[in-house]
């Protein structure tokens, strides 16, 4: 049912854990639906450069964290926000059709850490 | 260990059947020579599934292609020939969505259907039924157990009930039937769904036994086989298949049963015990010999179903994840699971062929498969947290 890189991210998945001083932090899902993901960053000179993730969900729910995490890693927050769903599952030789909307729901949390970044910076000037 | 899937055929079937597509392939219908040994065939299965559940004669046992069909059947059937009598129907919230999704068909034809709630083991609320009762009431469906939780319902007295007010009661017999002796005489039962793959038959066959003097109209219209109320030349391999299983189950039932409940007893325990927040789903006693049914906090199922294949073990869960709709399953949260409580359910349901090295093997297994999913998951508990 899954591709070879989705098992393999899910075996082994990256940057997995949280960030206890992220600087942006974004959550999507609900456990009520069985999918829920937060993603921790940290940027310098405006790059991303810590990420990490936790996850509650499937398999899909899992690798897909796991492979937006690495997709965005080093990544300048520009780069980042173009980051889609469409992208990381393609890079993971796609999702079966069920998982595409429910699971795949990573590069929303990567948007939402990176908009609360933003929000910080700006509460912080003021 | 995910044997309400699918089961092997039983060898002893195979051997049983195999004559019925190589050397007899008349129809019983026929009143020459070929026919004979098939009708005979035919008859001596049905005497073997009649014998089985005690029925009080072998022509009370209609054959169909299997338990959805004869769920169909009994309620549909029974709700269009009794439509004088009244349009009022119960059903318990559990059922399989072969009950449900009938009963859901007939309240766009005019039908009321009532579901009835089960309390947290999944056990039908007996006072609710007496009180959705009415003089309207033509048929009550309830199943004898789940396979989902395990749970057993109280037969016998749900019939007292149901024949009190003189409805019908009809009883999915299918998770149930060659794991626990089903008496329809004894426990008041009008109508049974039984199938031959879940009892380690062929796919594609089933019964409905019906009780004498029942009221009940056809599904499928034809040339009259089965006393008119199944059209269709029969399956006759896969008949004579269900009839042997029907022998097998009335001989080996209890000492496998046994074998499988102690089986049952030491996985619950094994896993209860070794894994912090792990909970059973359903009843602890009035249990299916086969199943068991867990749940386990802030993990979802599908995680764990891929973690346990790749240690080479197969089993099930009730989470959405695992299906086609996004809803984690009714039976589930009908016993008032919230959503994610159940999308942390797993289900292992064993089969004759499971040992107990193989059940310690995934009471070794489980807690690392828990603790690495937990250490991924955002709503785990600090304390829990290594």
């Amino acid at each position: 049912m899954y591709s070879e890189k989705v098992m393999e991210h899910f075996k082994n998945p990256r940057n997995m854990g949280e960030i206890p001083d992220a600087d942006g932090i974004g959550t999507v899902g609900n456990p009520v639906c069985g999918d829920l993901m937060t993603i921790y960053i940290k940027v310098k000179d405006n790059r991303l450069e810590d990420i990490k993730f936790k996850t509650f969900g499937c398999g899909a729910a899992i690798a897909t964290s796991s492979r937006t995490t690495e997709l965005a890693k080093g990544k300048t927050l520009e780069e980042a926000m173009k980051i889609t769903r469409a992208n990381v599952a393609d890079s993971l030789g796609g999702l079966p059709p069920i998982k595409m909307h429910c699971s795949n729901l990573a590069a929303d949390a990567l948007h939402a850490a990176i908009e609360d970044y933003y929000k910080k910076q700006k509460e912080a000037k003021k | 260990m995910d044997h309400t899937a699918g089961k092997p055929i039983d060898p002893r079937v195979i051997k049983a059947m195999l004559p019925y597509m190589k050397s007899f392939y008349g129809n019983p219908a026929s009143l020459h020579s070929f026919g004979q040994e098939p009708r005979k065939a035919l008859e001596e299965a049905r005497a073997k599934i009649a014998e089985l559940i005690n029925a009080e004669k072998k022509e009370s046992i209609i054959f169909t292609s299997g338990a959805t069909e004869s769920n169909n059947m009994a309620i549909k059937g029974i709700a269009y020939r009794n439509r004088d009598r009244g349009t009022h129907l119960i059903a318990s919230s559990i059922e399989h969505m072969s009950v449900i999704n009938p009963c859901k068909f007939l309240k766009t034809r005019g039908f009321e259907v009532a579901f009835l709630p089960v309390d947290k083991y999944g056990s039908v609320n007996l006072e609710s039924l007496e009180k959705e009762l009415t003089e309207k009431t033509v048929l009550v469906s309830i199943m004898y157990a789940n396979g989902e939780i395990g749970t057993i319902q109280l037969i016998k007295e749900i019939s007292q009930i149901v024949h009190r007010k003189s409805a019908y009661l009809h009883v999915d017999g299918t998770a149930a039937n060659g794991q626990v002796p089903i008496d329809v005489k004894k426990e008041g039962i009008d109508l049974l769904t039984l199938s031959s793959n879940d009892v380690y038959g062929p796919k594609g066959i089933g019964a409905l036994y019906i009780k004498e003097g029942t009221r009940i109209e056809p599904l499928i219209h034809g040339g009259g086989q089965e006393r008119g109320l199944r059209s269709g030349t029969e399956n006759l391999h896969s008949i004579v298949g269900f009839g042997k299983v029907a022998e097998l189950a009335k001989i080996g039932m209890q000492t496998e049963s046994e074998q499988l409940i102690r089986l049952r007893d030491r996985l619950i325990k094994g896993l209860l015990d070794s894994i912090p927040y792990s909970f059973l789903n359903g009843h602890p006693t009035k249990r299916l010999p086969d199943n068991v049914a867990v749940r386990f906090s802030f993990i979802e199922g599908e995680s764990m179903l891929l973690s346990l294949d790749m240690k080479g073990v197969a089993a099930s869960s009730g989470s959405a994840c695992t299906t086609k709709t996004l809803e984690p399953s009714h039976v589930l949260l009908a016993t008032g699971l919230k959503h994610e409580e159940a999308h942390g359910s797993l289900l292992f349901t064993l089969g004759k062929q499971n040992t107990k090295e193989e059940v310690d093997y995934v009471i070794s297994i489980m807690p690392d498969i828990v603790k690495r999913l937990r250490a991924i998951s955002p709503l785990t508990p600090k304390d829990l947290k290594e």
